[in-house]
């Protein structure tokens, strides 16, 4: 029964008054993030394509005739692309363990899965090199032993493999989400006809998961492509983020290629997400039936099978958690420098920052947990405005809310800075900007793309049946979505609003130019503030440790809270 | 969904409630500073004893972060002073005209010389104040040189040394106006072709080149890095904190202030003179003196009441640099980019470069009893190729080349002139690489 055929049951009244209704949550959107994303950034970005007098587009053919900018594009593709292939290899068999198995340890596993997400600013870089780097623990026992070091941290292959390191759980949290709304009787009945291993997955369930293993490689893509942090910490700037943010913020020169190469990334990123739309467009995900819950908990699994899947999870998860390690033992040092371990330990780097400086955690805490209420809002919204709805403009609706993702915190700061300085909003007694209020709305938009990715993916395998048939048994647009589409695409929901939150949670670039004054500062600020001197390191490191455990605690507790409900990822 | 539901409600209620808050108006005086916490902590406390009712709010920034929020915000100034180290941030905000005059009472500036060897303490026109100064060293991570047993380095020269190779650690001068400056007294005490060849000599020995000041400390303080260039505090801070590192001067140093400015048009101006007049004051002199900050006064009687073995750079020999502050200035933008181009951004191709002009020399050096006249020409063609820039001193002070920097309508010659020492940096770099390995092959 094709959607169509639907729509002329409706009666015809009914239709017009939802139309009407999606016309003006399209407009409402539009509107706000237009005034949140587009504008700011337009205002900011128009220096690419202006010459003083008008519009031009000679910087922006410039920048092809750059080699070190061709080079730079070069790398940044390249490093998406094997951040993705590599990143799969990790997310996809932990997803598949996480969803479809039943052990001891599934709960931790879910928990830690998604940590790597988390890697404070500047500790996590100290911490990687002290493990990783050219003096790190493992080089100094490799020179020890066998008189020779691996240069892991260096140049682009440590870029590559960082970014792989810290981004895989994109991958598999969308590829969880999904898995877990194909039916295991689908997989079963293959069975029955005989298919097995190998086989089975590649032709049934990797297809029907596709969606989300599809938006989960997008977000990596563009994530990485985007990523600044890791060049920097790493110091190669032959990468585009670099390149752009080092341009931007030189003092005393506005450098117009700096924006050029913003321009470039907003492009790419659009580019990627209009390629990963056609893919999936060529086929249909949604599968009407819904697991039974027998099934739903995953098959038990003891003995040989039990011991692969705990040994490739923990070596997996090893790795990926060295600089959580590193964090840890850092934040219960003073002095760490060119020894295997440190050789002074002290607690009073935690003294310092819960009884010292508590505001850093609070304020974290507020505004992560208000900005992914935001996202998951707004994200549901969206999500299904671009599915189901039928107005116009749900293309551009989706190009800017998918913009953030390609746009260095800085850009979007400066615009905020030079669009709200100047308003005194009612209520605030001065600016937006003035207030803590900038931040949340800096994190909501800045991470809004991954819910709306999330929930796209949930949307896009709940068929639309089972929601015209809450429609043909009376209930109305509004409350088909709040009783039908809504349960069903919640793990979607919960896995966006959980991205948001750990990744706000640490949130540097856009924080350090929008925090009006110290007190109302998060983590990521407080790390900043403490990592200025050699003394700070330690303090530093133990807000990056209670960053961990916050976003830890929150997952662990969205799994414990959304277990066993339909359709959600989060199952224990 | 009840649950749902109730979190949703909540999360309304708080950012309701959030809103309604206004922030109470209180006595401030407002402080944008990319000082480490150490520093403003200790002046907030000293500053709000001594101006009881005042309270000193901080907003500790990045410096280049710092000057985009001032310039963002000029239309209604949200702070009173700007408080950082890099003297190219006060000149960009002055350019801007950011910051207010002012003159501070006579019997502080009495105290305070007019300049630090040849580098000017205050603004000369009064648009900001230096109120401590610090010089250029080299800070080194003991054990890390022991360990690859490498000689403790006394000279920039020592940059150059292939011993060091790939053990050092240096910030990009486009991203710290110190650094800058310590490029500029190189450039300056040996020349302009003397200078860059040393920097491009350094360079390629560089292990890393950063894009923070902190950067550079930090990788030497965890044993990245054997080595690196750095302003004294870091060293010296870095010691009191029982790392175990060490700092030195050169002989050719510079001495350079970091300053302190009022904001013009800021929220509080009469809290901003105050914090000027206390931070040149005897009292705020003398916070410099605590080992967690160690940094150098301006005034130069304090240093009597100094630690024991504390650096006094008003007795300091300068090395005979005349440091010519208008040249530097003048040129900034060109020294710093084509750092970036022919340095920073083309790294990896440097490296490899020295690299392979070493084990040519190497080659030559252990080939006793062959015939090495060619391997020897090629070895000295490598040389020039890796050292030689594509600008003179002349092109790079000139007037029009340096407004392709700050004035947007030129931006592409700035391109075409970023691409052009980019595309030079490529090509005689693989040269270079070329040659030398043809030098070792040329060994009969």
């Amino acid at each position: 029964m094709d959607r169509q055929s639907f729509v002329m049951t409706v009666p015809a009244g009914g239709t017009r008054r939802l139309e009407w209704g999606q016309a003006m949550l399209m407009v409402g959107l539009l509107l706000l993030l237009t005034l949140f994303i587009l504008y700011p950034l337009l205002r900011v970005l128009f220096v690419a394509v202006s010459d003083g007098q008008g519009l031009t587009l000679r910087h922006l053919l410039n920048f092809f005739d750059r080699p070190l900018f061709r080079e730079a594009l070069v790398n940044s593709l390249g490093a998406g692309g094997l951040a993705v292939a590599f990143g799969s290899l990790l997310g996809v068999p932990l997803a598949y363990f996480s969803v479809r198995y039943q052990f001891r340890g599934k709960l931790l596993l879910q928990t830690l899965g998604v940590l790597p997400l988390v890697i404070p600013p500047f500790v996590g870089a100290v911490a990687l090199q002290l493990i990783l780097g050219r003096s790190g623990m493992v080089n100094l026992l490799l020179l020890r032993w066998f008189g020779a070091s691996v240069p892991f941290m260096e140049g682009l292959t440590g870029v590559i493999l960082v970014q792989t390191l810290h981004y895989f759980p994109f991958i598999m949290l969308n590829t969880a989400v999904s898995l877990a709304n194909v039916d295991p009787s689908l997989e079963e009945m293959a069975q029955n006809l005989g298919s097995h291993g190998w086989r089975l997955f590649r032709r049934v369930t990797l297809p029907l998961m596709l969606p989300g293993y599809v938006a989960g490689c997008l977000l990596t893509f563009i994530r990485v492509i985007d990523d600044l942090g890791t060049p920097l910490m790493l110091n190669y700037t032959k990468l585009l983020a670099p390149q752009a943010y080092l341009r931007i913020t030189t003092i005393g020169i506005d450098d117009v290629d700096g924006y050029v190469v913003c321009v470039i990334l907003v492009v790419l990123s659009l580019v990627s997400l209009w390629a990963a739309r056609k893919y999936l467009g060529l086929s249909e995900y949604a599968t009407v039936q819904r697991g039974t819950t027998g099934a739903e908990i995953g098959r038990p699994i003891r003995g040989m099978k039990l011991a692969v899947v705990l040994l490739i999870s923990a070596g997996m998860l090893g790795v990926s958690l060295l600089p959580h390690l590193g964090i840890l033992v850092l934040s219960l040092s003073r002095i760490w420098s060119f020894s295997l371990l440190p050789t002074v330990y002290t607690l009073g780097n935690y003294e310092e920052i819960l009884f010292r400086t508590p505001h850093f955690v609070k304020n974290t805490l507020l505004y992560a947990l208000l900005a992914a209420g935001v996202d998951i809002v707004l994200g549901a919204v969206i999500a299904w405005l671009l599915l189901r709805g039928r107005v116009f403009g749900r293309n551009l609706l989706d190009a800017i809310a998918t913009m953030p993702l390609a746009i260095p915190g800085v850009v979007l700061a400066v615009g905020y800075l030079r669009v709200f300085h100047g308003w005194d909003v009612p209520g605030l007694g001065g600016p937006l900007t003035g207030s803590w209020v900038i931040l949340v709305i800096a994190y909501s938009m800045r991470r809004l793309p991954y819910t709306v990715r999330a929930c796209y993916a949930a949307l896009q395998q709940i068929h639309v049946s089972l929601e015209e048939a809450a429609q043909n048994l009376g209930a109305n647009q509004v409350r088909t979505f709040w009783k039908v589409t809504f349960p069903l695409m919640l793990g979607g929901l919960v896995a966006g609003g959980l991205i948001s939150f750990m990744t706000s949670a640490v949130e540097l670039s856009s924080t350090i130019m929008l925090v009006p004054k110290i007190e109302l500062g998060p983590i990521a600020y407080g790390i900043y503030v403490y990592m200025q001197s050699a003394i700070g390191r330690g303090p530093g490191a133990a807000l990056g440790v209670v960053a961990i455990l916050l976003v830890g605690l929150c997952t662990y507790l969205t799994n414990r809270i959304f277990a066993g409900r339909s359709g959600s990822a989060f199952r224990v | 969904m009840g649950r749902v539901m109730r979190i949703l409600v909540m999360v309304g209620l708080a950012l309701g409630l959030a809103l309604g808050v206004a922030t109470a108006g209180t006595k401030e005086v407002i402080v944008v500073t990319s000082f480490p916490k150490e520093l403003f902590e200790n002046y907030k406390k000293a500053f709000e004893a001594r101006h009881p009712g005042v309270s000193m709010v901080i907003n500790a920034k990045q410096t280049n972060a710092g000057v985009t929020y001032l310039q963002e915000t000029k239309a209604r100034p949200a702070a009173d002073i700007f408080w950082v180290s890099a003297p190219d941030a006060f000149q960009a905000l002055k350019t801007d005209g950011l910051l207010e005059k002012y003159s501070p009472p006579k019997e502080t500036l009495a105290r305070i010389p007019a300049k630090i060897g040849a580098f000017p303490i205050s603004d000369p026109d009064g648009t900001y104040f230096g109120f401590a100064v610090s010089g250029y060293g080299l800070m080194w991570n003991k054990p890390y040189v022991q360990a690859h047993k490498l000689p403790e380095p006394k000279e920039w020269t020592d940059l150059t040394d292939p011993r060091y190779y790939g053990h050092l650690v240096i910030s990009a001068p486009s991203r710290s106006g110190t650094t800058h400056l310590t490029i500029e007294v190189i450039l300056q005490a040996y020349g302009w072709e003397k200078g860059w060849a040393l920097l491009l000599n350094s360079g390629g020995n560089m292990g890393s080149i950063t894009e923070r000041s902190f950067g550079v400390p930090e990788a030497v303080n965890t044993g990245q890095y054997g080595i690196g260039v750095v302003i004294d505090f870091f060293g010296l801070s870095a010691i009191a904190s029982g790392f175990p590192v060490d700092f030195v001067y050169p002989s050719l140093t510079s001495v350079v202030p970091a300053s302190v400015g009022i904001v013009k048009g800021g929220p509080n101006p009469e809290n901003a003179r105050a914090f000027v007049n206390f931070l040149l004051g005897e009292e705020g002199q003398m916070l410099l003196f605590s080992k967690e900050i160690a940094r150098l006064p301006v005034i130069p009687d304090l240093y009597t009441k100094a630690p024991a073995g504390y650096p006094n750079p008003f007795k300091m020999k300068m090395g005979g640099v005349d440091f010519n502050n208008k040249l530097s200035s003048g040129r900034r933008n060109v020294v710093n980019s084509m750092f970036d181009h022919l340095i920073t951004f083309r790294h990896a191709e440097l490296r490899a470069a020295w690299g392979a002009f070493y084990r040519a020399e190497e080659a030559i050096a252990k080939a006793a009893g062959k015939d090495v006249t060619q391997a020897r020409a090629l070895v000295a063609e490598a040389r020039k190729l890796v050292s030689s820039v594509p600008v003179d001193a002349r092109k790079a002070g000139d007037k029009e080349v340096n407004a392709a920097f700050t004035d947007k309508t030129k931006a592409d010659a700035k391109s075409k002139l970023e691409t052009e020492w980019d595309t030079f940096a490529k090509a005689s770099y693989a040269k270079a690489k070329e040659v030398a390995e043809k030098a070792v092959a040329a060994i009969r």
